[in-house]
C-alpha cells in the first residue's frame, strides 16, 4: 500500500506545529497504524531526520496509552478499538491520512502527536477511589450481594480505559463521559455509595478547573469511545450532582 | 465552585430554560391553529392572552426572561466550548458521530433569535403601543383580521418558513438532549426520544402551515 501520511510536527509545547507531508510505500494491511508508524519512523531515522513522537504502551487496547485523531476520528474511522487496534486494511491504496494529537486545552501537546492527558488523572484522584482498610481485614467484595443489573453498569462504566477520545471526538473537548464513568463505576455499588456525595461534587469541580468544554450531548463520545461507554452514565452523573449538590 | 458555576448546573439550567419554552411553544401554537380553524375563538383566547393580568403581568415577564435566559447562556457556553479547543483540528469528522443539529444549536439559536426579533417588531410591540402607549379602546375582534394581514407580505411569510425549519433542527436535538440533561435516561427515554422528535417536526410544520395559509387565504381589504 502507497499512502501519503499529513503528520502533526511540534517540536515541544511551546513552540508552533505545523502539518507536515510523508510519503510511504510498503505498508501492509494486516499491519496496525502503529507498526505503519514504526515503518515511517525507522525510514525517518535512517535518513537522520527525527522520528514522528506518539504515545503507546500494551497495544492491545487495554492500556489507553495511544491516542491520534485520524482523518478527523479518535482512533480512527473503525469503530470500539484503539488507534493500536485499527488495521491498515481498513485503508485504501493512494489514500492520504491526516494524523493529528487530540485536541483540547486540557490535554497540551507535549511533542508531536503525544499530549499530557494528566488532566484525568487529577480528576481520578479528586474522588474516583473508595476508602476501605486493606490492611489485612479485608472484606471479600463479593461478601456484599450485587443485583447483577448493577453489577454489569458498573462493570460497563469499568472499562473506560482513559484513553481521551470522548474529548477529542466532542466539538466543546468535554470530558463529561470519561467523568461520568469513573463517577458511574462507583454509584451504581455499595461499596461507592458511601463517598458518593463528595466524590461527584469534587470530581465535577476538578473537571470544570481542568479546562474542559461543556456537554451539549452530541453523542459523539459514545460513538468514539473505544470501549462503547453509553451515555447513559452522564445522565446519571448528572443526576449524582444535583442530588449532590442538594444536599449540600 | 459550587453548583452555581458548574458545567452541570449550567447544563441544566439550559436544559429547564429550554423546556419551559418548548412548552411555551406548543400553547403558542394551539391558540395560533385556531386561527385557520375557528377565527372567533383565535379571537377571543387572543383578547383573554392579551388582557388578562396574570398573563400580561407575570406569565409575560417570566417568558421574556425565559428567552433572554436561554440565549444568553447559551452565547456563554458557546464561547466557553470554542475556549476549550483553543487549535483547531485540520481534519473534523463531525458528521461521522453527530447530527448536524446537536453540532449547531448556535446556528440555529441565532436564527431563532432573529425570527424573534422580527415577530416582536410584527406583532409584540404593536400591541405593547396599541394598548399602552396610545392607549386605543379594546376590541376583542381585531386579531383575526390584523393577524392575517401579516402574512400577505411574500418576505415575511419566507421569513417565517426558513426561521421555522431551523426551529426543526433546533427541537430536534434540543427537546430530547434536555432530558438527558437533568438526567433523565431510562427504559422510557427511547419512547420519549421518539415523542420530541414527532413534536420537532410537527409543531413547526405546524406553525409554517398557518403562516402559508393565511398568505394564501388573505382576507380583502
Amino acid at each position: 500500500m502507497k499512502l501519503t501520511l499529513k503528520i502533526w510536527r511540534q517540536k515541544n509545547a511551546a513552540s508552533k506545529g505545523s502539518m507536515q507531508t510523508y510519503p510511504i510505500d510498503g505498508i501492509d494491511g494486516d499491519m496496525s497504524f502503529l507498526e505503519m508508524l514504526d515503518v515511517l519512523n525507522t525510514e525517518l531515522i535512517e535518513k537522520g531526520e527525527e522520528p514522528v513522537v506518539f504515545d503507546h504502551d500494551c497495544r492491545e487496547g487495554i492500556c489507553g496509552a495511544c491516542s491520534l485523531q485520524i482523518n478527523g476520528e479518535p482512533h480512527g474511522p473503525d469503530r470500539l478499538v484503539t488507534t493500536c487496534q485499527l488495521h491498515m486494511r481498513k485503508f485504501n491504496d493512494g489514500d492520504t491520512i491526516v494524523i493529528e494529537p487530540f485536541r483540547a486545552k486540557a490535554f497540551p501537546v507535549i511533542k508531536d502527536l503525544m499530549v499530557d492527558r494528566s488532566a484525568f488523572d487529577r480528576i481520578q484522584q479528586a474522588g474516583g477511589y473508595i476508602s476501605v482498610n486493606t490492611s489485612g481485614n479485608t472484606i471479600d467484595a463479593n461478601a456484599i450481594p450485587i443485583e447483577k443489573e448493577d453489577a454489569d453498569e458498573a462493570f460497563n462504566a469499568a472499562t473506560c480505559i482513559g484513553c481521551g477520545a470522548c474529548v477529542a471526538a466532542c466539538k466543546n473537548a468535554s470530558a463529561m463521559l470519561f467523568t461520568s464513568a469513573k463517577v458511574s463505576q462507583y454509584a451504581l455499588l455499595p461499596q461507592g455509595r458511601v463517598e458518593a456525595t463528595r466524590r461527584v461534587l469534587n470530581m465535577v469541580e476538578q473537571m470544570d478547573k481542568e479546562g474542559f468544554g461543556n456537554c451539549t450531548n452530541t453523542g459523539a463520545c459514545e460513538v468514539e469511545c473505544p470501549k462503547g461507554i453509553s451515555l447513559e452514565n452522564i445522565a446519571r452523573m448528572n443526576r449524582e450532582y444535583l442530588s449532590a449538590s442538594l444536599k449540600g | 465552585m459550587g453548583i452555581n458555576s458548574s458545567s452541570i448546573a449550567r447544563k441544566v439550567a439550559m436544559a429547564l430554560s429550554g423546556l419551559f419554552l418548548v412548552f411555551f411553544l406548543a400553547q403558542h401554537f394551539t391558540i395560533n391553529f385556531t386561527s385557520v380553524i375557528a377565527p372567533d375563538t383565535f379571537n377571543s383566547w387572543s383578547h383573554f392572552m392579551g388582557t388578562n393580568g396574570v398573563v400580561q403581568g407575570i406569565l409575560q415577564p417570566v417568558l421574556i426572561f425565559g428567552v433572554v435566559f436561554h440565549f444568553v447562556m447559551g452565547f456563554i457556553l458557546e464561547l466557553k466550548n470554542r475556549n476549550a479547543r483553543a487549535v483547531k483540528y485540520a481534519s473534523y469528522k463531525g458528521g461521522a458521530n453527530s447530527s448536524w443539529a446537536s453540532r449547531n444549536m448556535i446556528i440555529s439559536g441565532l436564527v431563532i433569535l432573529a425570527f424573534l426579533g422580527l415577530h416582536f417588531y410584527d406583532f409584540w410591540i404593536p400591541e405593547i403601543i396599541h394598548k399602552y402607549i396610545e392607549s386605543h379602546p379594546e376590541d376583542p375582534t381585531r386579531y383575526y383580521a390584523e393577524t392575517v394581514h401579516k402574512f400577505e407580505s411574500p418576505v415575511r411569510t419566507g421569513l417565517y418558513v426558513l426561521s421555522f425549519v431551523l426551529l426543526i433542527f433546533h427541537l430536534w436535538h434540543g427537546f430530547s438532549s434536555a432530558f438527558q440533561s437533568v438526567g433523565f435516561n431510562n427504559k422510557y427515554s427511547k419512547a420519549l426520544k421518539m415523542f420530541t422528535k414527532a413534536f420537532a417536526i410537527v409543531i413547526p410544520v405546524g406553525f409554517i402551515f398557518i403562516a402559508l395559509y393565511h398568505h394564501f387565504n388573505q382576507i380583502p381589504h
